[in-house]
């Protein structure tokens, strides 16, 4: 309902993913959803139409955009599919540690290739027994001469398997807690490094999430990202950066939602007349427009605060991931409701936005880790 | 291995198009122009072959200034140089005058190794453009082509026909159509359209071209189109209501009628 003023660059982004969405994913979302497969023709496509290198700064060959153009980038491309989106963002959440601390090597080994999309990414921090209690991973890392030895076990990756740039965060030593972990990059084929079994999920399902095994997986140690003992700040920094992202989908979801319920609601005929004629109807719409459009103009606000070098953005960036995502599956429950018996048949797209919309309560930092963060950047604003 | 060349066409937005009443041919000028949908295979071949072989890849066009429009969104999808031909006495041109136009356009663009075309417009439906182009230039040309591949400088051309792929080998250069349809049609890159308004586009017209006014346009067209009419569409549907065994014998007894159904 609100017309936002776009810059040239996120402007062109819309309408190039619009285009990529209608032509490469919009007829194929709902079967890749049935049969839970990843098809790698709209990767190509976003590979094609230089999608990947938004974030990429352009002496690495990428676009060096900020935050606000990923986010509308991931937003219209969760619009069509939020699978695709999740396979697209999620490559930006493995590169981010590059980008953001990778030194001048890394960089100009890896990044080009990233943003031409011909290397996938893929961040692997969670663990079978470490989730929200990211500190609690069990993943070692012993430095043997030029190497480092990995073994471990990560959990749900997004993009294993068809990544081929890991960045994976072990611990090189457990006595020092917070300081002991370290990020590597990982590649796919190094020996010891497999890809372990692909889950099943609720929704997401054109996505690819599994598990990533190392044993004996020798790693050198110019790979290591910053320093030995920086890899829970690279992590989170990586993912203070991502969260926007995370709000972003949740936009196009919720969207899409509130496009598909509307267009049924208005002609929809119940006692003679369309379902929206009745205010039940038509007051839940204007709820959920709120809802989302208020969310929308949070998640902007915040990746435009980050774009103009915020340094303290952890509590905002938590704050238009949690957000806009419980909104996502507010709008997206509503929908359903609002379409009664059609929302829930698989035949209609609203019920995969409902099992998409979940999962983003969920990962990335579930949205009670979100609040965590909020609360403790909040409390540093009075001092007692 | 020497440039390669995609000739498109920028065709009328079917919403936005008119009849010229006294030519019967298509106000080009006034309409809003997309680019041919048949031409984006021969523009992703292009590409690949581009990728493969690191070659410049030129393309053209011939119609109004407008069309230059067009010209920049297939820089968008790769292309390196525009040239737009374009010349009021280009106007009505049927499809031998615009092979004339193309071909002169090709002559002065020589040496390529491959000049590349859809196999057919969505406005004119003929085909033709493409051999006749390479009659003209008096080299081969080859229709209906889906794959391209290159072996010791000799092209290797997958041709669909209705009774399955040909394959080919020819050297250059030569004139390909390709067919309508691709596995995978790549969309414009990102920083391409960034810059779209940039770019150069080169325009030609008659003279640069040293094409006479009588060879081209209206005048140089033998193709006479004799009269241009608005399809209609009538659904007059009936709704035949009664007993199932009725209405059967009624539906028999017009299959009959209209031929359908012998004895």
């Amino acid at each position: 309902m609100l017309e936002y003023p776009l810059t040239n660059e996120e402007r062109t982004i819309k309408d190039l993913i619009k285009e990529i969405g209608e032509k490469y994913i919009l007829p194929k979302a709902l079967e890749w959803d049935e049969k839970e497969i990843y098809d790698p023709l709209p990767i190509r496509a976003l590979a094609d139409a230089d999608l990947f290198g938004i974030i990429v700064p352009e002496e690495y060959g990428g676009l060096g955009l900020g935050v606000r153009a990923m986010c509308i980038a991931v937003e219209w491309l969760s619009y069509y599919c939020a699978g695709v989106s999740t396979t697209y963002a999620a490559s930006f959440l493995g590169a981010y540690p590059i980008i953001l601390f990778g030194n001048e090597e890394q960089k100009r080994i890896y990044l080009p290739d990233i943003a031409r999309g011909k290397k996938l990414c893929a961040f692997a921090l969670t663990e079978p027994q470490a989730g929200s209690d990211a500190f609690a991973i069990k993943t070692q890392a012993i430095k043997n001469g030029d190497y480092y030895i990995l073994n471990g076990v990560k959990q749900w990756i997004t993009n294993g398997g068809i990544a081929d740039i890991y960045v994976v965060i072990a611990m090189t030593d457990p006595t020092k807690g917070a300081r002991g972990a370290t990020a590597f990059i990982v590649e796919k084929g190094d020996p010891g490094f497999v890809v372990g079994k692909k889950e099943k999920k609720l929704g997401l399902r054109a996505s690819v999430t599994t598990d990533l095994i190392f044993n004996e997986c020798r790693i050198p140690k110019e790979r290591v990202i910053a320093r030995e003992g920086m890899g829970f700040m690279v992590a989170l920094r990586t993912l203070d950066y991502a969260r926007c992202g995370a709000g972003a989908q949740a936009l196009g979801i919720g969207q899409f939602a509130l496009e598909v319920s509307l267009r049924h609601a208005r002609k929809r005929i119940q006692f003679g007349q369309p379902v929206y004629n009745f205010q039940a109807v038509s007051h839940t719409f204007a709820e959920m427009a709120m809802r989302l459009e208020s969310a929308r103009a949070l998640v902007y606000q915040v990746a435009s605060y980050i774009d103009s070098g915020a340094k303290d953005f952890s509590g905002a960036s938590a704050m238009a991931k949690c957000y806009a995502t419980d909104q996502a599956m507010w709008v997206c429950e509503r929908a359903i409701q609002m379409m009664g018996g059609y929302g829930y048949m698989r035949d209609y797209p609203v019920q995969k936005l409902f099992r998409d919309a979940k999962c983003l309560q969920i990962y990335e930092g579930t949205n009670e880790i979100q609040k965590n963060v909020i609360a403790r950047e909040l409390a540093k604003f009075v001092k007692i | 291995m020497e440039k390669i060349i995609v000739c498109v066409k920028a065709v009328p937005d079917l919403r936005s198009v008119k009849v010229d009443p006294e030519t019967h041919t298509l106000r080009r000028d006034s309409a809003d122009l997309l680019l041919n949908p048949h031409d984006a295979p021969a523009i992703e071949l292009a590409m690949r072959l581009k990728e493969r072989l690191g070659v410049e890849v030129v393309v053209l066009t011939m119609g109004p200034p407008n069309a230059s429009s067009v010209l920049r969104r297939v820089y968008s999808l790769g292309a390196d140089r525009l040239i737009l031909l374009s010349d009021r006495a280009f106007a009505g041109s049927d499809t031998l005058a615009t092979s004339k136009v193309l071909a002169k356009a090709l002559e002065k663009l020589s040496p390529f190794s491959l000049v590349l075309m859809g196999l057919k417009s969505i406005d004119g439906e003929t085909a033709q453009v493409p051999p006749e182009t390479a009659v003209l230039l008096g080299i081969p040309s080859v229709t209906n082509v889906r794959n391209i591949s290159v072996e010791n400088g000799v092209f290797i051309l997958e041709r669909v026909t209705d009774y399955g792929i040909e394959e080919l080998e020819v050297a250059p250069p030569l004139v390909v159509s390709v067919t309508t349809k691709l596995d995978y049609i790549r969309p414009p890159s990102l920083k391409r359209l960034l810059k779209e308004r940039e770019v150069e586009v080169t325009i030609w017209n008659a003279e640069t071209l040293r094409l006479s006014q009588e060879e081209v346009g209206l005048r140089g067209s033998p193709t006479q189109v004799a009269s241009v009419f608005e399809k209609t569409i009538s659904s007059k549907g009936e709704i035949w209501e009664g007993p199932p065994e009725e209405l059967s014998e009624r539906l028999i007894e017009l299959l009959r009628q209209k031929g359908f159904l012998k004895s």
